[in-house]
């Protein structure tokens, strides 16, 4: 049943309606009001919330927003005339959620950090339409990009841990998250290695109702699985280890539509992923806290289960409605100590619970659930088989991202401290994930372009 | 293709399914359980950040008032230190620890008036502000109460009969409400008014002749033999000095406090006559008192101390030296406050309470504490019988100390022996006699020949002459 409904929302390509015309353009420019209403009211709501008193700088970020996210269609409008129109909006509406949060929850200093890299990343958005106007030009360059991003992938290792994990570089002043960037890279180099092999793979002897594929063209998978053990060995990070694994493994499964494949993937994954976490004490402890949040001595064991048992406690404080925007605990009243570490990142979700409840947090999920549904669409509409899978690669991974800290949170799986996408505080993320929406709109535009309509050049 | 990626997008709805699922069953399915949870501090917190309502006296002087802490939380502090620890108790909002009217009146003190803005969008303010409690105690007779126990162990308390309004609680020694913990040594746990178990001695004897009387198998002039010494249970009773008087009547009996006269009565009512009146006194039930029940305990026969009740039924109660305040009974001098308020009330035992009104930050009463009746203990007639007995005590009996000029005092001394020559001293008593607006009920714990005659009468008389005094 809800594979149909699944289907039923990101369509058929052959069924497929187009638009005449504007393509949604226009619904597309209408779609970022409500970006910015909700920009002027949260923002408003802080204001009220923390000084009794209205400003008109709520009006005027509101104002300086909306004019961002007009240029932005304008941009796409000349340069993506045939894009989705709703993947746009719905990411200006992402974005203005996570400025109201980090505005309510860090203050003002950092809430203009952020904005600031919303700008960065609307330039870095533009700059990677400008540049790769022809996304497949990006195949030349694959094995450039599959070393670059590995290298950015181990490139925490030889930095100091956060928390126990591997997952940031920290150069005096200035943090960054080079596995934001890393999940962009492999998705690109993936997709474009298995337009070339996937026929090869999926080709494969029947054994005992299984399909296995030539011994020799196991390689890539088996590498993948290293790939995964290896992040789980020199990062420590459970979460990113699903979220990357996860994500390949989906474009292996469109690309071979082999579910034994999956099967036999998710398997080795768990048996390793079992046998690293028993014996690295980062990840076991971890899975501890997973386990018992609200053993006494650990929760107050130093990287013990504080964080996660007390972003329960805030999730409970919610309930059906939520406690009230900007009504979170955060810090231990009449202190600077720390009640929920972490509030602005990795625990935006709780935060989010506890102010909006489940109502809210389940909305916020709806909307990234559509985003992804866009993108699945794009990827269906798709006319070749390197854009299908980079834009299934790009949309899975952004879902497992999510997953992996929701599911954290919520106590799902083990908690890693990847970010939440265009909510969370943090540069790395809102620049690679600008990228990300870009090459989706790329391959949406290109995809429900008009036979014989374009002025491209068609190669290939 | 195409069919693989919608099947992978169906996938993405069942992660997304469980994610919602599981933030359900934190925020709704779960939740009461993890706001229960003992690590769960969010309450405690969110209570620092509350400004607690004061708690008053009856003439307004404050008791109990919140101040700044710093960061938007409060701390409670109280200006009168240790002369209402006991009574008003201690709230140490950091530590999430509280006793005392402070911890009992903890919802009215902390009540935060919704408003249906506020229900939507949630308080606008950052804080709030509780309700003020206003007591029926009266500071100048505390200290009055103070002074004349001057240092030594002992207990105080002053009931208006016809309310129940209780006008002073103080116990020595006594912690300071602002360092509750700097306090050390017996008495120093409990509020020993509510908590203490003191043998009450004679004093009891106001509670076996409400029997006699009340029952109809005894009148003021039954004439009983007082002779010294006495076989009870197997083991001579001795009078004060031992001390035979002969057939006298139960008033004289009363009037000297003549323990053989009175094992005699006990044990002629029986077993089931003493625990019913026992009963309407209050006896064998958690004080109905206006203060956390863990914190007070029940009066009554117990094999020691803290140790559980026992029944008068049970054949291990030495029934003729319980009916003199002897043998294994063991009461709070709340409890001997009640036993006179209630001949004083004429008979009818009203409930004591330390609260008198809840009043909100805009000065509207939101619970205003009606007097209540307790047990209708006596008949008023056998009561005025009580009462002019009583007030032959003080005027030619054991409690002559009380009979101040111009007082018009009641009352019944005990003086219960503890070990060797160290006594507990009593007086319980009332005032003016012919119609009592005041009940008291003073104890001394441990003095040496310690008649409560000599020792607590005196403090007993010059409280009730102040508070009489004010009253007028």
């Amino acid at each position: 049943m809800i594979w149909s409904w699944a289907r039923s929302v990101v369509g058929r390509g052959a069924r497929a309606v187009r638009e005449p015309r504007s393509y949604g353009r226009n619904r597309e420019l209408f779609g970022l009001l409500p970006a910015s209403l909700l920009l002027t009211a949260g923002l408003a709501a802080v204001f009220v919330q923390r000084s009794n008193s209205l400003s008109d700088a709520s009006l005027i970020y509101g104002a300086i927003f909306l004019g961002l996210c007009v240029l932005g269609h304008l941009f796409i409008r000349v340069t993506l005339p045939h894009a989705d129109p709703y993947i746009f909006p719905l990411v200006a509406v992402l974005a203005c959620f996570g400025l109201v949060m980090v505005f309510s929850i860090y203050g003002a200093t950092f809430a203009r950090q952020q904005a600031q890299w919303f700008v960065l990343g609307l330039v870095l958005f533009v700059g990677t339409i400008l540049v790769f106007r022809d996304y497949r030009k990006l195949e030349q360059y694959r094995y450039l990009i599959v070393i670059a991003s590995l290298a950015l992938l181990v490139l925490p290792r030889f930095f100091a841990p956060v928390n126990g994990a591997y997952l940031a570089v920290s150069v005096g002043p200035v943090s960054f998250q080079p596995t934001e960037f890393a999940k962009v890279g492999l998705v690109i180099f993936l997709a474009s290695y298995l337009r070339d092999t996937r026929q090869l793979l999926a080709s494969g002897r029947r054994i005992m109702g299984i399909n296995l594929p030539p011994l020799k063209h196991l390689g890539p998978l088996l590498l993948l699985w290293g790939m995964a053990m290896v992040i789980l060995l020199l990062l420590h990070s459970i979460g990113s280890s699903i979220m990357f694994y996860g994500g390949l493994l989906a474009i292996l499964y469109v690309a071979t539509s082999r579910v034994s494949f999956v099967v036999v993937g998710l398997l080795a994954f768990a048996v390793g992923a079992w046998y690293l976490s028993t014996h690295i004490a980062h990840i076991d402890s971890r899975v501890l806290a997973w386990e018992h949040p609200f053993n006494g001595t650990l929760y107050n064991e130093p990287g013990g289960s504080f964080q996660l048992a007390n972003a329960q406690f805030s999730m409970a404080q919610g309930g059906l409605f939520g406690s009230g925007f900007g009504r979170a605990l955060l810090t231990v009243p009449g202190t600077h100590a720390a009640y929920l570490p972490a509030p602005g990142t990795d625990m935006v979700y709780a935060v989010i619970t506890d102010e909006l409840g489940l109502f809210g947090a389940a909305a916020l999920l709806c909307v990234y659930l559509v985003l992804i549904a866009r993108g699945f669409k794009a990827a269906i509409l798709a006319r070749d088989s390197f854009s299908k899978l980079l834009a299934t690669g790009l949309s899975a991974i952004l879902a497992l991202q999510i997953f992996v800290i929701v599911g954290g949170v919520t106590r799902v799986i083990p908690l890693t401290g990847v970010t939440l996408p265009f909510i969370s505080y943090g540069g790395s993320s809102i620049l690679a994930n600008f990228v990300l929406v870009a090459l989706l709109l790329m391959v949406s535009d290109r995809a429900r372009r008009p036979a014989g309509a374009t002025v491209s050049l068609e190669h290939a | 293709m195409n069919g693989s990626i919608s099947r992978l997008f169906a996938v993405v709805l069942l992660l997304f399914g469980l994610l919602i699922v599981w933030t359900s069953r934190w925020t709704v399915i779960d939740a009461a359980g993890l706001q229960h949870d003992r690590l769960n501090k969010l309450s405690l917190y969110a209570s620092w950040q509350v400004k607690e309502g004061q708690i008053l006296a009856d003439n307004g002087d404050v008791l109990a008032r919140s101040v700044p802490a710093g960061g938007g939380t409060w701390r409670r502090t109280y200006p009168m230190g240790s002369l209402f620890g006991d009574a008003v108790g201690f709230e140490n909002i950091e530590l999430g620890q509280n006793a005392g009217l402070e911890q009992f009146r903890l919802p009215a003190l902390t009540a935060t008036q919704q408003t249906t803005l506020g229900a939507v969008f949630g308080p606008i303010s950052s804080s709030s502000v509780g309700n003020d409690v206003y007591t029926s105690l009266d500071p100048t007779a505390q200290a009055l109460a103070r002074t004349l126990l001057d240092g030594r162990v002992g207990n105080v308390v002053a009931i208006v009969p016809q309310t129940g309004a209780i006008q002073v609680m103080y116990s020595n020694p006594n912690y300071n409400s602002n360092d509750p913990f700097g306090c050390h040594g017996a008495g120093c746990e409990v509020p020993s008014a509510v908590a203490g178990e003191y043998p009450p001695g004679s004093t009891f004897k106001v509670v076996t002749t409400t029997a006699a009387l009340n029952s109809g198998m005894y009148n003021p002039q039954s004439t009983i033999v007082g002779n010294s010494p006495l076989e009870v249970s197997g083991i001579p009773l001795h009078n004060d000095g031992n001390q035979s008087w002969g057939p006298v009547s139960l008033t004289t009996a009363l009037v000297n406090s003549i323990n053989t006269v009175y094992a005699q009565v006990g044990q002629n009512l029986g077993r089931a006559t003493m625990a019913k009146y026992m009963a309407r006194f209050g006896f064998y039930s958690e004080p109905p008192l206006d203060y956390p029940d863990e914190e007070m305990i029940a009066s009554g026969e117990r094999s020691s101390a803290g140790a559980p009740l026992q029944p008068v039924s049970s054949t291990y109660v030495d029934l003729g030296r319980m009916s003199i305040g002897q043998g294994n009974l063991l009461v709070t001098p709340l409890q001997m406050a009640m036993v006179v308020s209630a001949v004083a009330d004429d008979g009818t035992l009203m409930r004591p309470h330390l609260t008198s009104k809840v009043v909100n930050p805009d000065g509207q009463v939101v619970e205003a504490i009606t007097p209540t009746v307790y047990a209708h203990v006596m008949s008023p007639a056998v009561a005025h019988e009580l009462q002019s007995m009583m007030t032959q005590v003080v005027e030619e009996g054991t409690g002559q100390a009380a009979n101040l000029d111009g007082l018009d005092a009641a009352g019944k001394t005990g003086t219960a022996t503890t070990v060797g020559d160290i006594d507990d001293a009593w007086f319980i008593g009332f005032a003016p006699a012919t119609a009592p607006r005041i009940a008291v009920a003073v104890e001394l714990t441990h003095i040496a020949n310690g008649y409560g005659g000599v020792y607590a009468a005196p403090i007993a008389a010059q409280l009730m002459k102040l508070l009489l005094s004010e009253d007028l």
